[in-house]
């Protein structure tokens, strides 16, 4: 079974690029896509810090509960391991 | 639309305003002050000039090389995919090095082929900002960009997909994909029926730009 995970719900300012329509959201990894530096630091010039970015796929019912056109369509982002956690299974919606 | 002001300008025929003769609206002249940014673009190129980093040649040549992309190149890509089984396997495994086998470099990106199936529909998009496969397709166009294409694909990509004039089977499953980060997409649409035994050639002028963003589907044969 692939790994559950859950975007963090934090809302640092700046030049971040994790959507927030994802925040909170839980989904699947779809693939790892190795190392690339953390935009969040690159777009102010501060000194490189690498990040593993995944794609991490959410059901379209997951993103937007009853209100999802149809429930079991995906939706695949790209998303930096800083801002995502471990979700147990017992606990995973 | 009452206007406080005579629709008379034989004084002065080098000032239009108004409608044309033909009935559309003249572009206004751009006669007012650089903008910041117009500024500082024009100091970073001198700048690069005159410390010897680029030549104007270079920069125009690049200017060059950012028009002629096109999405004949992403055809081409997709037309060869379609022919040529281990192509579409090296493709599919990954894309910004096939495409470079063909001359399409993405740079620093990469890029991500995604598989149209008989029961799986891929469309792109980039909710944050305009993220596109600009080696193979060009300059997005303008809907692309729009918050509304931005906004809505992610929520109801059915209902943007029957407004491009494709209507999907509630069993296919529709999946989006935004470009949030260092990945750039491209769709590879289903083979057409009856194309068997078609050139490269034939194929790509089948595929269009719409289809490789996931909004539309390859041209009818007939």
């Amino acid at each position: 079974m692939a790994e559950q995970v859950r975007v963090k719900t934090m809302m640092p300012p700046g030049h971040v690029r994790t959507p927030a329509y994802l925040r909170g959201k839980c989904g699947v990894i779809e693939r790892e896509l190795g190392d690339f530096a953390n935009p969040e630091r690159a777009a102010y010039r501060l000194k490189k810090e690498m990040q593993p970015l995944v794609r991490v796929r959410f059901l379209m019912s997951e993103v937007w509960g009853e209100a999802a056109e149809n429930p079991t369509d995906t939706l695949d982002a790209e998303i930096y391991a800083h801002w995502l956690e471990k979700v147990e299974i017992a606990d995973a919606t | 639309m009452p206007h406080d002001h005579p629709h008379d300008h034989h004084d002065d025929d080098f000032h239009h305003s108004g409608m044309s003769p033909s009935g559309h609206p003249y572009r206004e002249d751009d006669d007012h002050p650089l903008t910041y940014w117009q500024t500082m673009e024009i100091a970073m190129r001198e700048l690069l000039i005159e410390k010897g980093i680029l030549t104007p040649a270079e920069i125009a040549a690049q200017i060059d090389e950012m028009d002629s992309r096109s999405p004949s190149n992403g055809a081409a890509v997709v037309a060869r995919a379609w022919n040529d089984p281990a192509f579409k396997t090296r493709l599919l495994a990954d894309a910004s090095i096939a495409s470079r086998e063909m001359g399409y470099d993405i740079g620093p990106l990469r890029l991500i082929a995604l598989e149209n199936t008989a029961d799986t529909h891929n469309i792109i998009v980039c909710t944050l900002c305009s993220c596109y496969p600009r080696n193979l397709l060009g300059l997005p166009p303008d809907w692309y960009k729009s918050r509304a294409y931005r906004s809505r694909v992610v929520k109801e990509p059915r209902k943007v997909l029957a407004e491009f004039g494709v209507t999907l089977p509630d069993d296919t499953t529709v999946r989006v994909h935004d470009s949030t980060a260092d990945m750039r997409y491209i769709v590879l649409p289903a083979r057409p029926d009856g194309t068997d035994g078609w050139s490269a050639d034939k194929l790509a002028a089948l595929v269009t730009r719409d289809s490789m963003i996931g909004v539309g589907v390859p041209k009818p044969t007939t």
